[in-house]
């Protein structure tokens, strides 16, 4: 950013053109954003009026019935939409505390325990980068039926213990923090545990942060998952509640827009209060440089 | 010291060796449990049952091993081809679409918008990214339908008679790879703006001392200088578009007729609607060996940069 104060930069040409590209830069967002204005105004739509010839913004009068329809206040069908947004919440909390407890732990034991095989474990870890999820996702949908887990959110939690990626920048932010700390707490009695908790963890803590945070928007978009492993209506995520939603009201499209945007409004606010921890949590282990 | 003093010495170092050790292994428990019994044993009954001709109806132990059959199978399977050849379109279109518009906004941005607007303009690129799928789908969807509004624009642009895109035979993958680009646009410029945060601005100065203009800064500076950044887009972006799913499964649903196919759809399709396990599971590997020699890429070219 500082590089634009270059020499010159304040000719009125040099104005012009800055002026301008932001304009053009503000109208593409406003592009990238439009699905989404569009959709507002369409769910505030009575359904005779969101397909038209020509494109309308914005209803010529309020029509909130859509909402309330979806909510189940209003109409004689139950979309069990606020249930959905309840187990999206438990189902992407959980896994996110799952993975970061479980790549944390394992991080730890990487980067400052001594044990035998520790180089070869962790090479055996960095292979499962190599798999993807749908290779796995046939035996496994045969193990949780054989054990009971298909129809639980556990079957979409569990999978979680093995996060390889959380592990490695667990395993780096571990490396990175000194040993004289550790060393100078166990001669003081402290148990490995305590440690762990007290000492180690909290110096980590962007790192742990990142990895909640990435981790919880995986398990909160999650869709093929819950698709095979959940299929009652009262355990469904909020993409499989949309789902259903979507082939059930087909042609609804003001109904549909009011559940899309209950879906997804929501979800901008937190990540707007919120953007600056996020943003900063997503770069770690992003990219460097 | 005594010579006891010092075997006492030397079993309790020992000890604590072996302590932790035990303690090594309490603190990778619930990973390693997790690694063996959700991935590893997985990926073995994978590879295994890609060998037989196992239908998900005959019971768990009723595998009959009939080798390469299912990869001979799909060599001639037309629906097999076609999921595989339109992934690799899909692929081809909209990674190096994405990183190539990406990288234009991203410069864009950062340099010509101040601290502040450029933050505000992040944001709102990067929302279709934390919605989910189904949503945005959803959207796009009626977006796309026959009076909405994406298709009333073409008729206002002049197109008389513009099709029903996402049931079009030859529109509808253009149109899902239209949103796929959109919907993941905001995380790369988001991506390329960190990269460029870490960029050396003596460089600049010094080419624009020396007379470059922007474009030329762009091309001979700020292309070479983000290769890392480029290169890893590029990895992870084959990856996440061999594996696309949600979009297809939502807004197509693999039509019309096979037009939309993709691999994972074409997985999901035979394993868990026309319980063709076996074959389904072939299908699988081939995706995880095609993800393997992408990988294996990666996996030269970071050693390469660590060695230099």
């Amino acid at each position: 950013m500082a590089r634009v104060k270059e020499v010159g930069s304040n000719t009125p040409q040099k104005r012009l053109l800055r002026f301008s590209v932001t304009t053009l830069i503000v109208v593409l967002c406003l592009i990238m954003l439009l699905p989404f204005i569009w959709m507002i105004g369409a769910s505030l739509k009575q359904e005779a009026d969101v397909m038209k010839k020509g494109i309308s913004w914005f209803p010529n009068y309020w029509y909130p019935k859509n909402y309330l329809r979806v909510l189940g206040f209003e109409g004689s069908v139950d979309y069990h939409f606020i249930e959905g947004y309840l187990n999206s919440i438990k189902v992407s909390v959980l896994s996110a505390v799952v993975a970061a407890a479980s790549s944390c732990m394992a991080g730890y034991a990487f980067a400052k325990l001594k044990f035998r095989g520790s180089n070869a474990l962790f090479i055996l870890y960095l292979s499962q980068m190599m798999i993807p999820s749908q290779l796995t996702l046939i035996p496994r949908f045969v193990i949780f039926s054989e054990i009971g887990l298909v129809n639980t959110h556990w079957a979409l939690i569990l999978p979680k213990m093995i996060a390889v990626s959380a592990t490695f920048m667990m395993r780096q932010a571990f490396m990175g923090t000194s040993n004289e700390l550790r060393e100078a707490a166990q001669i003081d009695g402290s148990g490995e545990f305590r440690i762990f908790l007290q000492i180690m963890v909290p110096i980590i803590q962007p790192t742990v942060a990142a990895v909640f945070t990435t981790q919880f928007i995986s398990a909160w978009n999650s869709y093929l998952d819950p698709l095979i492993f959940i299929n009652r209506t009262e355990l469904y995520t909020l993409p499989l509640v949309l789902n259903n939603f979507v082939n059930m009201e087909g042609t609804q499209y003001g109904l549909l827009m009011a559940a899309c945007c209950l879906a997804t409004v929501p979800v901008f606010i937190v990540f707007l209060c919120g953007q600056k921890f996020f943003m900063k949590g997503l770069t770690v282990g992003a990219v460097k440089g | 010291m005594t010579k006891t003093n010092q075997k006492n010495r030397l079993t309790s170092i020992r000890k604590k060796k072996k302590k932790e050790e035990r303690m090594a292994f309490a603190f990778l428990f619930p990973s390693l449990a997790g690694l063996i019994l959700l991935s590893l044993i997985p990926t073995l009954i994978s590879l295994y049952i890609s060998l037989t001709d196992w239908v998900y109806t005959d019971g768990l132990w009723n595998w009959n091993f009939v080798g390469l059959k299912n990869f001979i199978d799909l060599w001639s399977d037309g629906w097999f081809q076609k999921s595989l050849w339109n992934t690799i379109i899909f692929t081809i279109v909209t990674v190096p679409a994405g990183i190539f518009l990406s990288l234009v906004i991203a410069t864009l941005i950062d340099s010509f918008c101040g601290e502040r607007s450029s933050g505000v303009i992040r944001i709102a690129l990067y929302m279709p990214h934390v919605c989910n799928i189904v949503a945005t789908s959803t959207i796009w969807k009626t977006l796309y339908s026959s009076y909405g509004p994406v298709t009333n624009l073409m008729r206002s642009l002049g197109w008389s008679n513009p099709p029903k895109f996402l049931a079009n035979y030859t529109w509808a993958l253009p149109a899902v790879m239209l949103v796929v680009i959109w919907a993941k646009i905001g995380y790369q410029v988001f991506l390329y703006g960190a990269a460029m945060q870490s960029l050396p601005s003596e460089l600049y100065e010094c080419a624009s001392l020396d007379g470059a203009n922007g474009i030329q800064k762009f091309r001979r500076l700020t292309i070479p200088l983000l290769a890392n950044t480029t290169f890893y887009m590029t990895v992870t972006g084959i990856i996440s578009s061999f594996q696309v799913f949600g979009y297809v499964n939502v807004m197509t649903g693999g039509g019309p007729k096979d037009s939309t196919y993709v691999l994972v759809y074409y997985i999901y399709k035979l394993a868990f609607q026309y319980r063709r396990t076996g074959y389904a599971s072939a299908v699988a590997v081939i995706l995880f060996l095609v993800l393997l020699v992408v990988t294996i890429i990666q996996y030269i070219h970071n050693n390469k940069i660590n060695r230099d």
